[in-house]
Parts: C-alpha cells; sequence; structure tokens
C-alpha cells in the first residue's frame, strides 16, 4: 500500500540546522524581553522610592566621584535593598539587567549541548567565562 | 537643578534618543553620552556607565522582536562575542586608565564615523559567493527567509571579521556604545554577511558585549544610580515604541537629520577633548 503523500512542508523544515537553532532563538528572545521588563520594573520602583526622598535636592554629576561600595558590589547592593534604599533597588534592577544576557549565553551553552555540538559548547563557555570574571572577578568585594 | 527637574529632562532626552536611534536604525546610544555631557555637564564617565546599562536594555528588549523574523544566526553571533567580550573587557578596562579628555577625542571621532556611514549607500551584496573552508569548518554559513523563499548565504574573510570584532568589542567597553558602525564594517564588508541577517545578529551580540564591560563599570562606581535610572527607562520607552511604528517611507529624511545631529555631535567632542573642556 503506497505511502500517503507527506503534507507540505514549510520551506525553513529543509535546512535542518537553522531550524532547531530557530527554536532556540526564539526561547532565548523571550528570556531577554523577560528579564529586561523585570528589570525594568525594579529599576522603575526603587527610582519612585528616590524621587520621593531626594526630588528637591540639587543635582550635580559635574564633578566624577565614584560609587561608595553599597552601589558598586553585588553584596553592598543587596545590603542596600535590605536597608529599604531606594538607589540600592536601582541598582539590583541594573544588576539583573547585566545577568540577562549572561542568563542568554548559559542558556545557549544547554542548547548546543542538546544539539550535541561541541565545538559551540566550547565557545559559549568560553563567553560565559568573560561575562562572569567582568561581573565577580573585576570586582574588589563580591 | 534639583533632582526632581534632572530626572524628568534626562528622561524626556532619553526617551527622544532612543525613539530616533530605534526609528533611523542608528541607535541612540551613541547620542546619549553627547548629550549628557555636552547639555547636562554630566562627567562622561558617569555618562558611559549610564549608556552602558541602557544598551544593553535596548538591545536584549528589541531581540525577541528579531528572532520571529527568523534572519539571525546565532552561531555567527556566538563566535564572534567571543572577539566582542574580549574587547569589551580589554575597553572597560583601558576607560579607567586614559583621561577623560582622550576619551572624548576618540568618541568624537567614532561619532564622525557613524555620521559618514549613514549617508553612505549600502554595498550590493553579492550572492552566490563560494563557500570559504575557515567558515564552514566553524558552521557559520546558514540561510534566511527571503522573498523567493530560503536564501542560503557562505561568510567569508572570518579573521578580519575576528579581528574587526575584537576592535568593536573594545570601542564598545570604552565608550559605552552598542558600536553598530564598527560592526557593519566587520559582517557586512568583510564578512560578506546578508544585510538582514547582520543586523539582526549584532542586535543580539551587542547586549551580550555590553554586559561584558558592564560588570566592571558597575564595581568601579561609573554607574550612578540617580543617572541611569532615567537614562535607562527612557532609552527603553523610547526605542520600543520607535520599533512598533517602524515606518519606511518617513525614515529617509529622519535619518538625514539624525546624522545631522550625529555629525554636529561629534564635533562638538572633538572641540571638547583637543581643548581640554571635558
Amino acid at each position: 500500500m503506497p505511502a500517503a503523500p507527506a503534507p507540505a512542508r514549510p520551506p525553513h523544515m529543509f535546512q535542518p540546522q537553522p531550524w532547531r537553532d530557530r527554536r532556540m532563538e526564539l526561547i532565548l528572545g523571550n528570556l531577554l524581553r523577560s528579564g529586561v521588563l523585570l528589570s525594568a520594573a525594579v529599576v522603575l520602583w526603587g527610582g519612585s522610592i528616590y524621587l520621593f526622598r531626594h526630588a528637591h535636592e540639587p543635582a550635580n554629576y559635574r564633578v566624577f566621584l565614584g560609587e561608595p561600595s553599597e552601589f558598586r558590589t553585588i553584596r553592598g547592593v543587596i545590603q542596600s535593598v535590605i536597608n529599604g534604599r531606594g538607589r540600592g533597588l536601582i541598582q539590583l534592577g541594573l544588576l539583573l539587567l547585566i545577568a540577562t544576557p549572561i542568563a542568554r549565553v548559559a542558556f545557549s551553552v544547554v542548547g548546543f549541548t542538546i544539539e550535541r555540538d561541541r565545538m559551540y559548547v566550547g565557545f559559549t563557555l568560553i563567553v560565559l567565562a568573560i561575562l562572569l570574571y567582568s561581573l565577580f572577578g573585576s570586582s574588589v568585594g563580591v | 537643578m534639583t533632582v526632581l527637574e534632572f530626572t524628568a529632562v534626562v528622561a524626556v532626552v532619553s526617551f527622544v534618543a532612543g525613539f530616533l536611534g530605534s526609528l533611523t536604525g542608528l541607535g541612540g546610544g551613541v547620542v546619549l553620552v553627547p548629550l549628557l555631557t555636552l547639555l547636562f555637564h554630566v562627567d562622561i564617565r558617569y555618562a558611559i556607565g549610564a549608556s552602558l546599562v541602557s544598551v544593553i536594555a535596548t538591545s536584549s528588549g528589541a531581540a525577541a522582536a528579531y528572532v520571529k523574523e527568523g534572519f539571525s544566526n546565532i552561531r555567527i553571533g556566538m563566535f564572534l562575542e567571543i572577539a566582542t567580550t574580549f574587547g569589551a573587557l580589554l575597553g572597560a578596562f583601558l576607560a579607567t586608565r586614559i583621561p577623560t579628555s582622550a576619551l572624548a577625542i576618540i568618541f568624537g571621532a567614532v561619532l564622525l564615523y557613524s555620521a559618514y556611514l549613514s549617508r553612505k549607500p549600502r554595498p550590493v551584496a553579492q550572492r552566490n559567493l563560494p563557500p570559504d573552508p575557515l567558515a564552514t569548518r566553524l558552521r557559520l554559513n546558514g540561510s534566511f527567509p527571503d522573498l523567493e523563499g530560503q536564501r542560503s548565504y557562505n561568510v567569508q574573510h572570518v579573521p578580519t571579521g575576528f579581528s574587526l570584532m575584537f576592535g568593536a568589542g573594545a570601542l564598545s567597553g570604552l565608550l559605552g556604545i552598542g558600536s553598530g558602525a564598527v560592526k557593519v564594517l566587520a559582517m557586512d564588508q568583510a564578512m560578506r554577511i546578508p544585510f538582514k541577517v547582520s543586523t539582526t545578529t549584532s542586535n543580539f551580540m551587542i547586549g551580550v558585549t555590553a554586559a561584558a564591560s558592564a560588570g566592571v563599570y558597575l564595581s568601579r562606581g561609573y554607574v550612578d544610580p540617580g543617572l541611569a535610572m532615567p537614562v535607562m527607562l527612557g532609552v527603553l520607552a523610547g526605542s520600543l515604541l520607535g520599533s512598533r511604528i517602524l515606518v519606511k517611507a518617513e525614515t529617509k529624511s529622519l535619518r538625514l537629520v539624525f546624522s545631522l545631529v550625529i555629525l554636529v555631535l561629534g564635533l562638538q567632542m572633538l572641540y571638547k577633548g583637543f581643548w581640554g573642556k571635558i
């Protein structure tokens, strides 16, 4: 008995590799957008607290002083959030934002592992190592 | 100016920059640092820190929309990210060492180059190039949906493109911008990647590249929450709106105006850098 004719497939199905990549990218794209929206919400929340408390103080960014450690280390940011500081929350939101593309790279490691693409698992791990070094290794006190 | 006034004005300016940047495809980040330093007299280091954060937001926020179009190539992106993240880390460390006047001069030069590039007609894509052995081994070649169905392409000159991307990453880390102009040079002109593929792939890469230097900036105290908040929220909202109402017909004159703005800002940055006013 002859097999039933295969249903018409969209053209991208004939490209085995891009199709899998595309599914992976869709997941990653949505992950990135959720991360950005979450971090924007946290920044907005922290910003409202900051503005509510400091609205009428003078703003001056002419002279570079550098941020105090509570706004430039992960431990400091978490501590200032616990202390209920608006600017600590903004920094937490910004840390979430920086973490978003890092999460995307981490998920790509999983994706390439599923595809059994060793070369790209290696490449992605290199990128991930650089990103993690920047976030954790370069700061004086984590 | 009080904190409230400053926040409101910076948010509006960032919104407009993000809106025009995404509408014209020239990117909003590139005008932010000069606007903050020239108009609001913000120290260039704070300006770069805030701009870098907004670059991550716009790149990652737009990624989902780009992926749906099915043009980006995740392997090209990941391979070149090795170069851009290394470069970004180097750029971020350099930024903490070189004088601000030098930063302003480099920034001015990049702005002038971006303005020039935005007026140059896009090179006509060459089709049916022979496969390059290195690109084939790295599995960089791919295909994307076109009017006539699936169109495949072969990536060329991998070492040149990789080196240029290292430079793009270094500029991004040094100046807090997406450095789309250098990416165009590397991906379109050296590697001969079709325009649609290169723009969407580089959007993916910009966020990862910026994240590599943002960690350094944050830990060095260059990211001020009071400044980064209106910049990041403004640029993000502006660019999301800009990508929704992409009207092809009217972007031509808008592009002209925006590239003139970039040109003027570039000259201003050079002037301030050379006369030590920064």
